[in-house]
């Protein structure tokens, strides 16, 4: 990111309010207030928002430092659209009770599944640390 | 190699982590960092939470494929490049 006009610069989208999407599955929403070259946040006001099928929730945080590698995806929230029809606000502790069943039926197909591959000696490597060492 | 030439293009951005992404190709940098506009979630739409978000910032490490349209884009021209650019980095 630097400043030759033409490139994938973060300059114009400062102060304006994201939506991040992180490599550990977690959105963040907020006002992006600083970047660098590394894709390095400063979130303000920042807000977890859960998502558990049509039903969301959100966390305030307040002031969040995201390091650039985790960063998967940064949209501008365009206020305009029309958007949260279709989703229902819940409140945090419901939220967080199906994000917990929704994990737990993810881990448990995710067993099966290795232990069926296992079985067969293949095993399929994650896609979120194949860079790392 | 400058990717200049696919710049304004409807392209299909795949990610890591399995998320397909369409848009209009807005920028392009050093780290093959990618700016979208007008995006849309192609797969269905496991990723409600895009539905507000018009234009995008995709950090090039995350991304897997970038698909383009085979007819607007000039194969032969891009073989001549990278061929040309992988004889510079030899030397």
């Amino acid at each position: 990111m630097n400043y030759v006009p033409g490139t994938a610069s973060l300059i114009d989208d400062i102060d304006k309010k994201h939506l991040v999407l992180l490599r550990d599955g977690r959105t963040l929403i907020g006002f992006l207030r600083s970047i660098d070259q590394f894709a390095n946040l400063v979130f303000h006001q920042t807000v977890e928002r859960i998502h558990v099928g049509k039903k969301f929730g959100d966390i305030p945080r307040g002031i969040f430092i995201v390091r650039g590698e985790n960063v998967v995806l940064l949209g501008e929230i365009d206020i305009d659209k029309p958007c949260d029809t279709v989703l229902q606000q819940v409140s945090i502790e419901e939220i967080l009770e199906e994000q917990r069943l929704q994990q737990q039926t993810k881990q448990e197909t995710e067993k099966v599944k290795m232990q069926v591959l296992k079985d067969r000696g293949l095993s399929i490597p994650k896609a979120d640390n194949l860079d790392e060492y | 190699i400058t990717y200049s030439f696919i710049v304004g293009k409807d392209v299909v951005v795949e990610l890591k982590n399995d998320l397909s992404i369409c848009g209009t190709l807005h920028s392009v940098d050093q780290y093959l960092n990618i700016k979208l506009t007008d995006i849309s979630v192609t797969d269905p739409e496991k990723y409600p939470h895009m539905l507000s978000v018009k234009n995008c910032f995709i950090r090039g490490s995350v991304v897997r494929y970038v698909q383009l349209p085979a007819d607007e884009v000039d194969t032969q021209l891009l073989q001549d490049a990278a061929r040309k650019e992988a004889m510079q980095q030899k030397q």
